[in-house]
């Protein structure tokens, strides 16, 4: 977290330098991000990619919102998925308006939609709950998701019961002969949304608002002292958040042409504290990192296995023990080693590391998987197959076979560690001793 | 009404004009005609047990938070285990042995999930923790789904206490619900005599406030520590027991319960332990009264004649029941009380 004010001081000085080269460097990274969305769909251009790209779109305006609280002010939410869902029965509310009153409104701006109406509940509720912070303000978060939620029974009119309510997208205003109906059209606007928001988000991170917020994380006592209001700040920070947090959901509502309730569940708000955490909430790319990952396993390990979800939540508590930084934060730690030129002694452990890695990898999968076979799929029997192999559940071997896999895999990550340990002393101690700030 | 499948549900009967009073499995009639007395009676009998429930559980997630600063997300999971361990133990020795030994085997659970998982993220900070115990949850509830499947499991009132202890008016009223009574008022002044009377008592109420003082003492502050996360998570699943054979046991009583939960915290007053049982007792009546009444404004206004166009939201505020809105207003009073007493109602930690 301390990353900040470093890249802060240091970016100050090279203005002060070069302010050209500055502005490019600036820059540089978004004229490349962009670049890379508009040539995605041409290397990945089967539909399932871009059905699975454009998911990972949403997730990351999603996330990005959401770190606006956790990662820059510090204020956990378990109840952001409020905003996301409102976003879109908004917009499809709008969008379903637009087109019986043939109101000339495109469908590239409808987004807005969303996210006016995720910043109007952000400030309503944001009122209510920014008036206490840590604990108080997530158990808040919690209870008004659960209203919101139970609400939707009730106001079945707007919210349209179990089904939620429908839209057509390509019924709006055409500037071009775009449609928007196929989903490569649909993935590039939601791209550029993407793109737009990351840019604001990141932004406002640079402005003395965006500071602000980080003071009231660390330390909300001598942001008082400063002259800001820390319960203002944190109140500005969350309705800014509610308004991306409608915006992703205006993008997945147009996205699916559909609202409903489990749009704003307890699971959508849990995924994207998921996405964001494992991401890693220090740093302003670890949520899209986060995003992307977790869009792409919710696809890709709900194809190989019934059981994904506790792969997921088993991955997190991993995350939450060993590594609080997140993805972002384990490639951040390695930054001052690999200037200072010494990552090459860190590989020959890491080698060594892998494999108890994999072998508990291994034997945790055996675990569960044959505990799945033989509690849920009761009725098609002991066969199964892993990893290609055909064998019975209710063998004695396979459970053998895991017990060792288990204890080898301790054994070794009990040889390994203190290598490990060493070798990673001696780097650092290598790139303090080269002037290199960690 | 798939929300309020945990709680006592109301259904009225048309044809008769009867009420039909439904606790998880257990049913009982209401005339329409009859006494007022008789149903303020029922629900008040109602609403003091599952705020004893409640209580059973704040009462330990209370504990928890001043000891440990930090909220145990996973603890209604904890509820959860100990109802589903109470009913295999029920299937394999009778209910009775799951009464004791349940709670016992989800204690030392809880111990492990103390020693080996919290006490490692501590360091890293209140974030952490708090994220570790969701993610707990979170895995605590999948593992539930695979040993014992999705459906609810057939978890039954015991013989000996399947009769009906009374009858007020015309409503039969179920033994096992005075057992449930009998057993939370107890666990209640035990813990209660426990912690204000014994010398255990004043250890564990030192070491959540002067940590360090205790252990220059001489007591084992992370052993006090792990037991009372311990005894948490058993008071969890002694109400898990009791009330899975009454309510229904299934893998998502966790996810409708904690919020419940949470609301009784923060409502009650942040680390009070009177202040929970307030707000547990409130919360239980006013859901239970909720839930005995079908007024909605269309019947309250009947006589004004106005009645709102239909498939419009006026109409269906309009309609709506105080039955119908019972889930919500845990929710509602949580929304009040940050209105007029951010604090709580016996709280003044402001964190």
């Amino acid at each position: 977290m301390s990353d900040t004010t470093a890249s802060n001081s240091r970016s100050g000085e090279t203005i002060r330098a070069n302010p050209r080269s500055s502005a490019l460097r600036a820059a540089g990274p978004w004229l490349l991000s962009a670049a890379a969305l508009v040539a995605l769909p041409f290397i990945f251009r089967s539909d399932t990619y871009l059905t699975v790209m454009s998911l990972m779109g949403i997730a990351i305006v999603f996330a990005l919102s959401y770190n606006m609280m956790l990662g820059q002010t510090g204020m956990l939410s378990f109840g952001h998925a409020v905003y996301y869902g409102l976003g879109a029965y908004f917009v499809v509310h709008g969008m379903n308006w637009a087109i019986a009153t043939r109101a000339p409104i495109p469908l590239p701006l409808m987004p807005l939609v969303g996210g006016i109406a995720g910043l109007g509940f952000a400030v309503i509720f944001g009122w209510l709950s920014t008036k206490r912070s840590g604990t108080t303000f997530s158990m808040i978060s919690l209870g008004l998701a659960e209203l919101v939620g139970s609400s939707s029974l009730i106001l079945r009119t707007f919210f349209g019961g179990e089904e939620g309510i429908t839209t057509n997208r390509t019924k709006l205003l055409r500037l071009t002969d775009w449609s928007f109906g196929s989903q490569f059209q649909m993935y590039y606007l939601i791209a550029a949304w993407c793109l737009i928001s990351a840019v604001v988000m990141y932004a406002l991170t640079r402005t003395p608002f965006g500071r602000m917020c980080n003071a009231v994380r660390e330390n909300p006592e001598r942001a008082q002292f400063v002259g800001y209001n820390p319960q203002v700040v944190r109140y500005i920070a969350f309705c800014l958040s509610g308004f991306f947090a409608g915006i992703a959901g205006a993008l997945a509502g147009i996205n699916f042409e559909l609202a409903n309730a489990n749009l704003f569940g307890a699971a959508q708000s849990g995924t994207v504290l998921l996405a964001t955490f494992i991401g890693g909430i220090g740093t302003f790319v670890g949520p899209v990192l986060g995003a992307v990952l977790v869009s792409y396993l919710q696809v890709m390990l709900s194809d190989i296995t019934e059981v994904w979800q506790l792969y997921f939540g088993l991955m997190f508590i991993a995350v939450v023990m060993f590594a609080p930084g997140g993805l972002a934060g384990l490639v951040q730690m390695h930054a001052p080693v690999v200037r200072a030129g010494v990552i090459g002694r860190l590989m020959p452990s890491y080698l060594m590391a892998i494999v108890p890695a994999l072998l508990l990898l291994l034997g945790v999968v055996m675990l569960i998987e044959m505990t799945v076979q033989l509690a849920v799929k009761q009725s098609e029997g002991p066969a199964m197959k892993l990893f290609g192999i055909g064998f019975n559940a209710n063998q004695p071997w396979p459970w053998l076979l895991m017990v060792v896999l288990l204890a080898s895999a301790y054994a070794l990550f009990r040889l390994v560690s203190p290598r490990l340990s060493a070798a990673w002393d001696s780097a650092r101690v290598t790139a303090a001793e080269r002037g290199i700030v960690i | 009404m798939g929300r309020a499948s945990s709680l006592p549900l109301n259904l009225w009967d048309g044809a008769t004009g009867n009420w039909v009073v439904s606790f998880g499995t257990q049913h009982f009639l209401i005339k329409r005609r009859g006494n007022v007395l008789e149903l303020v009676l029922i629900s008040t009998l109602n609403g003091v047990l599952y705020g004893l429930l409640l209580f059973l559980m704040a009462s330990g997630l209370t504990l928890i938070f001043s000891m440990m600063g930090v909220l145990n997300f996973a603890h209604a999971s904890f509820y959860m285990l100990g109802a589903f361990v109470g009913y295999q133990i029920s299937k394999w020795a009778g209910f009775w042995p799951g009464l004791i030994f349940a709670p016992l085997i989800v204690g030392g659970v809880g111990m492990l999930v103390e020693r080996f998982g919290l006490r490692n993220v501590h360091k890293n900070g209140h974030v952490a923790e708090l994220l570790f115990t969701f993610g707990l949850a979170f895995v605590m509830e999948e593992l539930v789904q695979i040993v014992w499947g999705k459906a609810p499991v057939d978890y039954r009132v015991p013989a000996l206490l399947d009769f009906s202890a009374f009858t007020i008016f015309s409503t039969n009223y179920p033994a096992y619900k005075l057992f449930m009574l009998a057993i939370s008022l107890a666990i209640f002044v035990g813990l209660f005599a426990m912690l204000t009377r014994t010398r255990v008592g004043l250890i564990v109420q030192a070491a959540l406030t002067h940590p360090n003082m205790v252990a220059h003492l001489g007591h084992n502050v992370p052993l006090i520590f792990m037991l009372v996360f311990g005894v948490g998570a058993g008071l969890a699943a002694i109400a898990g027991v009791i009330a899975g054979p009454a309510l229904v046991t299934q893998s998502t009583m966790a996810g409708l319960l904690g919020p419940i939960l949470f609301v009784i915290v923060v409502v009650g007053g942040l680390g009070s332990l009177s202040g929970a049982l307030v707000a547990s007792l409130l919360i239980g009546l006013l859901q239970t009264f909720a839930i005995s009444s079908n007024v909605s404004m269309a019947d309250l206004f009947s006589f004004s004649g106005f009645a709102p166009q239909p498939n419009t939201i006026l109409n269906d505020l309009w309609r709506v029941s105080v039955a119908q809105i019972a889930p919500i207003l845990p929710y509602l009073l949580l929304v009040l009380m940050l209105i007029f007493r951010p604090t709580g109602l016996m709280g003044n930690r402001e964190s």
